[in-house]
């Protein structure tokens, strides 16, 4: 009988089918890879070859380059590849454009990794293809926001909040934090969707991905450059920004700015209060507490795997469900954020 | 609740007082009777809840989670307010992703009013069902709202003052105004707002000892004094203690006394804090006046009279220890008069009459400083103790200028009132590290800690005696910030180590006005009130100061003998 530890193990770098020779999201380069998505803690440049879906390979490109990897291969979403007897099949994540969980099946035994996820209600993210429940025998699930402390609410209210304080500062810039792949375009889309038509403002570093998206049929309105308004027009306006612009001299070109962040950390008031913001939204492309505990659940996965974030909690809860679940120790999965703290940029 | 929840979570957040300012008032406008007045309430510390305490709290929290689960999340949150207010378990209809509209109301329904109206009539008993059940209606920050409610303490940046000034924007006021009658409102203010809005009179203060608006005084520089007349001026030391207003008033108990209250400058009720200085208010009127320390008959300094603040209770060996002691200057009114139309110079006069009738030796009178010139004036302000302080000039920070003929003018009118503090110590001091700004100086080191030299283990060492975050003008500021990026040798999240070698760094030259020992620093002293006074770009680090220069001084500042700058 065939063991879920026989078609992944975990190592330092990544998850690794031994059978298929490929990683999962690895850290380091490999021979072969499959990316979940395409946010720069999870796909890194100079592996061999790569598999992803074919957003996430456009994103990478975005990114890095026509010669990120030795070369790739497109998988849809719902289509399968056979690797020397594992079968791999990709899945709608949630998370961001082309994000997708990896689902592994030798032998008719099914292990799934989510990558990073959310499984919100599908008007939550116009951006993306909504989270796919796929059940498994094994899930690797990440722990990002696995306290349940964590609980995003609806992002409604979160741009509401926006919003307001737009009507109460008509002559302040409102300047808010996301990262640049995803969370950026979702956040337009949200005030879109709340009736919000004036030109939406854009960091420089947002630029190429945002057109993208609008390329892909993504509905963004009307948007611009912040690099290329004054002062004056700036009054009043919304620009989307990296968080670690926030406290850049970037600013500097603002009338009296209010800091904001969209981020599921902002539920923490010290979280909020370390980086200067002044106007926190919940808002977060990640699974909240009550999102990955019933997850598992509706998985009926026996086995679970924990990755970077709060594994402990996660754990804990699984053992009082008669769960067995462990920890991997994988280094340097972290936050989107991390790549993005380039100081001086305009 | 939604709505006052939503402006403690967004004042929480906001740096800056004229931005609080305008989220009060924006919620003031927008918010009826009786919930806005019930909000003023809170914001001005006016509610209380004796029974709501932690325990009950982390009671409640601890029969719905799972003990290992909690702890988790308290670790990782670092608040218990907040840490119950966002695991409370969430009702099955809010896990699904629509809410359906009947919970939606149910939420919006539960106002600030029904939370104090109900907690007002509610027993102990009954207290911990009716707040799970509230908290099972409230979203997120609704129960943080709550929780902060009712156990006491919002901590949102916002003090009383700040809050009436708010109110008092809605009908154009001062926030004197809103002062004046302060004592004679109670929650929840309707007839504040009808004034406020236009659609009633002004409300009468029936207070026997209310609170007035005080008057204040200016800085003065070198320029201004020289278009002063000394002959239209008295003056006074200016005491190193706390500003008070002290009133009695009303009709007097059998056993003699008059109902008698202690204020803060900006009218807050601190009678409680001083028992000992209460008692000795036994005739009708209204002093203007220091609280100090008082021991042997000598004035002790504000170091001293720290000790005795900010303590929940007061205990009589607390009184015995740190025994209060009013130094009058102004007296405001005499029995049922209001004195504050009169001169100066004639208040002085009634003052004098009135401390002498009192004769009690918890209050004196503020000496007045004999001068005849401005010379006379700047020599006894360079040695107080020469010029008849004697031992109670170690309590001196300079002194006041205050014009024969000035009515008592509420707030800060020109040219009639003067500070004259004496000079700030002054030493050569080393960047050490920077940190970011908030608001709108988050893009910007605008923090400073710097240190002096000191005998280390490998010969000379900074060590750090203290942090600066102003006293530089904008484009000072933008030198620094530019300075800390360019000489960055290490990072710590917002903070950045500065090149700081004896001949590599910044020289900053610190004013500040006193020192104390302290156990908190590295270096075992603390300054008070230390700002950047110049930049010394011209100066190798290797020259700035040495600790034992500041030991030495903090020597002499506890004997008491000094005054104006290190030699």
């Amino acid at each position: 009988m065939i063991r879920p530890e026989d078609i992944l193990v975990p190592s330092p770098s990544g998850v690794c089918c031994k059978r298929g020779g490929f990683h999962i999201d690895p850290t380091r380069p490999v021979e072969r890879a499959i990316i979940t998505h395409a946010h720069s803690d999870h796909a890194r440049a100079g592996h061999g070859a790569v598999l992803a879906t074919p957003e996430t390979l456009d994103l990478m490109r975005l990114r890095y380059g026509e010669n990120f990897a030795g070369a790739v291969q497109a998988l849809a979403y719902g289509e399968s590849v056979s690797l020397a007897g594992a079968k791999i099949t990709l899945h709608p994540a949630g998370h961001i454009l082309g994000s997708a969980q990896v689902a592994v099946e030798v032998d008719g035994l099914r292990v799934v990794a989510s990558g990073d996820y959310k499984n919100a209600d599908p008007t939550a993210d116009p951006t993306c293809a909504p989270f796919e429940l796929v059940r498994c025998d094994l899930f690797i699930i990440e722990a990002t926001f696995a306290l349940p402390v964590f609980r995003h609410g609806e992002p409604v209210a979160e741009i509401g909040k926006l919003l307001h304080s737009l009507v109460l500062f008509p002559e302040r810039a409102h300047l808010v934090g996301a990262y640049s792949i995803g969370k950026a375009q979702r956040l337009i889309a949200l005030l879109r969707s709340a009736g919000y038509d004036a030109p939406i403002y854009l960091h420089g570093a947002m630029e190429k991905i945002t057109s993208y998206y609008a390329e892909r049929g993504v509905a963004l309105g009307e948007l611009a450059l912040a690099r290329g308004a004054t002062k004056a027009n700036l009054e009043g306006t919304i620009t989307i920004c990296p968080p670690s612009a926030l406290s850049d001299l970037w600013t500097r070109r603002f009338p009296d700015p209010v800091a904001a962040f969209a981020s599921g950390w902002m539920r923490v008031r010290a979280r909020a209060r370390q980086q200067g913001v002044a106007l926190p939204l919940v808002i977060s492309d990640h699974a909240d507490w009550d999102g990955l505990t019933s997850t598992i659940a509706a998985t009926g996965a026996g086995e679970i795997w924990v990755t970077h974030g709060q594994e402990d909690a996660l754990i804990h809860w699984c053992a009082t469900r008669g769960l067995k679940a462990r920890p991997l120790d994988i280094v340097g999965y972290g936050d989107e954020e991390g790549e993005e703290g380039n100081e001086d940029a305009s | 609740m939604n709505r006052f929840a939503e402006l403690l979570d967004r004042l929480a957040y906001e740096p800056s007082r004229n931005n609080k300012l305008r989220l009060m008032i924006d919620y003031f406008r927008s918010t009826g009777d009786p919930e806005r007045g019930w909000a003023l309430a809170a914001l001005t510390g006016g509610l209380s809840f004796p029974h709501a305490k932690a325990g009950l709290i982390r009671s409640l929290i601890a029969e719905r989670t799972d003990p290992v689960l909690f702890e988790l999340s308290y670790d990782y949150v670092g608040d218990l307010s907040e840490t119950v207010a966002l695991m409370w378990p969430a009702k099955q209809a809010h896990i699904a992703t629509a809410r359906t509209q009947q919970d939606g109301e149910e939420e919006d329904k539960l106002t600030l009013t029904d939370v104090v109206e109900t907690l007002a009539r509610l027993g102990k008993a009954q207290l911990p069902q009716q707040l799970a059940r509230w908290l099972d209606a409230l979203e997120e920050t609704g129960r943080w709202a709550l929780i902060k409610l009712v156990t006491g303490g919002l901590r949102v940046g916002v003090s009383a003052q700040l809050a009436k000034a708010a109110v008092a924007t809605l009908g154009d006021k001062d926030v004197h105004d809103v002062e004046v009658i302060w004592p004679a409102l109670a929650p929840p203010y309707r007839e504040l707002f009808a004034w406020l809005e236009g659609r009633a009179d002004k409300p009468v203060s029936g207070d026997p000892a209310p609170f007035r608006p005080p008057m204040l005084a200016h800085a003065l520089d070198d320029a201004d004094l020289a278009t002063l007349n000394p002959a239209d001026f008295m003056a006074e030391w200016k005491w190193d203690g706390i500003r008070v207003q002290a009133v009695a008033g009303g009709e007097s108990t059998p056993d003699g006394r008059l109902v008698a209250r202690l204020y803060s400058r900006t009218g807050e009720e601190i009678s409680k804090s001083f028992p000992d200085l209460l008692e000795a208010l036994r005739l009708p009127g209204a002093i203007d006046g220091e609280l100090l320390i008082m021991r042997d008959r000598r004035v002790q300094t504000f170091n001293v009279l720290q000790q005795r603040l900010n303590r929940k209770t007061v205990t009589a060996k607390l009184m015995a220890e740190f025994p209060a002691h009013l130094r009058a200057y102004d007296l405001l009114a005499d029995g049922d008069e209001d004195l504050r139309e009169r001169p100066f110079a004639e208040r002085r006069a009634r003052l004098e009459r009135f401390v002498a009738r009192l004769d009690d030796e918890r209050i004196d009178l503020s000496p007045l400083v004999p001068f005849s010139s401005w010379d006379e004036l700047t020599a006894a302000r360079k040695n107080p103790a020469a010029a008849g302080a004697g031992s109670d000039a170690a309590a001196i920070e300079g002194v006041m200028l205050k014009a024969r003929g000035a009515l008592y003018l509420p707030g800060r009118p020109k040219g009639l009132w003067w500070k004259w503090k004496r000079d700030p110590f002054i030493i050569d001091a080393v960047l050490m590290y920077a940190q970011r700004g908030h608001g709108k100086r988050s893009s910007y080191y605008s923090d400073y800690t710097f240190g002096v030299w000191t005998k280390g283990e490998d010969g000379d060492e900074l060590v750090p005696v203290g942090k600066a975050y102003f006293g530089f003008t904008d484009e000072e500021l933008l030198q620094i910030d530019r300075f800390v990026r360019r000489n960055t040798i290490e990072r710590f999240g917002p903070v950045r180590e500065i090149v700081h070698e004896a001949d590599r760094g910044l020289v900053l030259e610190v004013a500040f006005e006193g020192l104390q020992r302290s156990s908190r620093h590295k270096s075992g002293l603390a300054m008070r009130f230390p700002r950047i006074n110049r930049l010394r770009w011209d100066k190798p680090p290797g020259q700035a100061d040495r600790l034992d220069r500041l030991e030495t001084l903090l020597a002499r500042i506890e004997q008491g003998h000094l005054q104006g700058q290190i030699a």
